[in-house]
């Protein structure tokens, strides 16, 4: 099936299988390879990207549910030049080791800070609790979390 | 190359209207599958634990989704609003409570933002031996495998057992039983109402099948009367994660009070029963008692009075019984 959807700020048209998964359009079509497939079964959070502003996982979403949508990816959010302050926080607060959940990571903790006011460390586990991480014990992603909240939340405000 | 399963293929129908959709459903029966927002489904068809020929997706039909008020002062929500809509809703965080607050305790918030309060009222049991394609009593074989001798039976009921002992999953179930809900039921052949308690059916009823809806029909909506709507409500889940997991044991109840009094109660039980389980011997013993810690002890046995339990779920009495009691404590 055809498939026409705005990645990233830019249109693509796909033509892929109708068993195929959103994940599978990114990583294979598109080679955005940063959306990282931990589970497979909903339950990791490492492949969430944004599908029209709000955190979802791209693998349990299908080719047929993407029609028309916008998703935004890690690759969408900022640069190596020019980090997202949610990555620069990562980077800051030594949020993660092995890197393996750092994309689904940062992009809930983005749609996370977006929607709520008054983050404090109990909210960021509760609104990342659909995002494991098998090495870093999270402290340290709470603490980037809320660091990145206040300057996200700072600039936004005003 | 993809390092990771594949969803088998499935022929996919988009239809933009209801009537399509019936008429597609009334077509494909059983081999046929609504699809909500596929939370629930794809993993079905990944473990190869089920093979429907084609997905009947409802994501295309507006009028399935949204959130209005009745002129009755209740609230109608359409079966494809997002959970994360039920959760946030300001009619219904007015209102009803006690459904927003068991909304934002379902899953994670990515599964929130795609999946339906339809999908999550028809969503099929968890237990594992059954999630796994093993041909038990539900899926249509001769045994149990969560009621044997070595059957890992932690999750599984106190109540309302017939061969399967397996438990309803929802979180937002036992709120709109609590709340009196109205599902609205429609297929090609006319449209039905049928009442939240009589929606979901246990294995005595029929084993094969999580709710009263036949092959061929679509959940269209749930209304939810005024009836409730200034009461005051409790809600609670016990799982064995603070957060996204599947309740153990939850708790939807909600009462009225007048002078000090209770007037009018339902107490409704997530995660020991089939079905979402009223407390109605709590609910009967309540009435006309203040809502305070001696009354919570001494009604919170009639919880359990009923219960058979299995090999390992035993814990659950008193989970249930402490949960009646926080309850009724406020
Ligand atoms: C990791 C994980 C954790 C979870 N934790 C929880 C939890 O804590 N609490 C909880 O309650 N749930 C939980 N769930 C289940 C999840 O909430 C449900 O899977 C989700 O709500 C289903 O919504 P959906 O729209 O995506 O359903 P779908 O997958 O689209 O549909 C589910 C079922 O409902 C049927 N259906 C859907 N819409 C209709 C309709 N309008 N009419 C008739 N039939 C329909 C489908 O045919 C299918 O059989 C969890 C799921 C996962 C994967
Ligand atoms: S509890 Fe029900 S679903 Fe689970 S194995 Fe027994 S019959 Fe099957
Ligand atoms: S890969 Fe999608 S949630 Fe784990
Ligand atoms: S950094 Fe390794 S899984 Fe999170």
């Amino acid at each position: 099936m055809k498939v026409s959807l705005t990645v990233n700020g830019s249109k693509h048209k796909v033509d892929v299988p109708s068993n195929t998964l959103l994940v599978d359009i990114l990583r294979d079509h598109l080679g955005l390879t940063g959306t990282h497939v931990g589970c497979d079964t909903s339950q990791c959070g490492a492949c969430t990207v944004h599908l029209n502003g709000s955190s979802v996982k791209s693998c349990t979403i299908l080719a047929g549910q993407a029609e028309g949508v916008h998703v935004t990816t890690i690759e969408g959010i900022g640069s190596v030049t020019d980090l997202h302050p949610m990555q620069a926080a990562f980077r800051d607060r030594h949020a993660l080791q092995c890197g393996f959940c750092t994309p689904g990571m940062i992009m809930s903790a983005i749609d996370l800070v977006n929607t709520s006011k008054g983050l404090d460390n109990r909210a960021v586990r509760e609104g990342l609790e659909g995002n494991i991480c098998r090495c870093t014990g999270y402290h340290n992603i709470v603490a980037a979390v809320l660091q990145a909240a206040e300057v996200m939340q700072g600039s936004s405000d005003e | 190359m993809t390092s990771y399963d594949v969803m088998p293929a499935t022929e996919l129908y988009q239809p933009v209207n209801i009537e399509d959709a019936t008429a597609l459903a009334a077509r494909l029966g059983r081999k046929g599958w609504l699809l909500g927002g596929g939370q629930d489904t794809y993993g079905w068809l990944k473990d190869r634990a089920k093979r429907p020929d084609a997905f009947i997706d409802l994501t295309g039909i507006d009028v399935l989704k949204g959130i209005r008020s009745l002129p009755d002062g209740g609230v109608e929500i359409g079966s494809m609003t997002t959970i994360t809509e039920v959760a946030q809703n300001p009619l219904i965080n007015e209102k009803f409570t006690l459904l927003s607050a068991a909304a934002k305790t379902v899953a994670s918030p990515q599964i929130r933002n795609m999946g339906t309060l339809g999908g999550n009222l028809c969503q099929d049991t968890r237990c594992w031996y059954y999630r796994r394609g093993l041909n038990c009593y539900r899926a249509g074989g001769n045994i149990c495998y969560a009621d044997s001798p070595e059957g890992m039976n932690r999750e599984h009921a106190l109540f309302g057992a017939s061969r399967c002992v397996a438990v309803t999953p929802s979180d937002t179930a036992p709120a709109l039983v609590a709340l009196e809900a109205t599902m609205l039921i429609t297929s090609a052949s006319g449209s039905r109402q049928v009442a939240a308690e009589d929606f979901f059916v246990g294995p005595a009823t029929d084993i094969l099948n999580m709710t009263a809806l036949q092959a061929d029909e679509i959940l269209v909506s749930v209304r939810i009367p005024r009836k409730w709507a200034d009461a005051t409500f409790y809600h609670e889940k016990v799982a064995d994660r603070n957060v996204w997991d599947f309740a153990l044991v939850s708790l939807c109840a909600a009462f009225k009070e007048d002078a000090g009094q209770i007037t009018d109660a339902r107490l409704v039980a997530g995660g020991v029963d089939c079905v979402p389980h009223r407390l109605r011997e709590v609910e009967q013993a309540i009435i006309g008692q203040p809502r305070n810690e001696t009354t919570g002890e001494a009604v919170k046995v009639r919880a359990t009075s009923a219960a058979t339990t299995l090999n390992y779920n035993q814990f659950k009495v008193p989970l249930m019984q402490n949960l009646v009691l926080r309850a009724l404590r406020g």
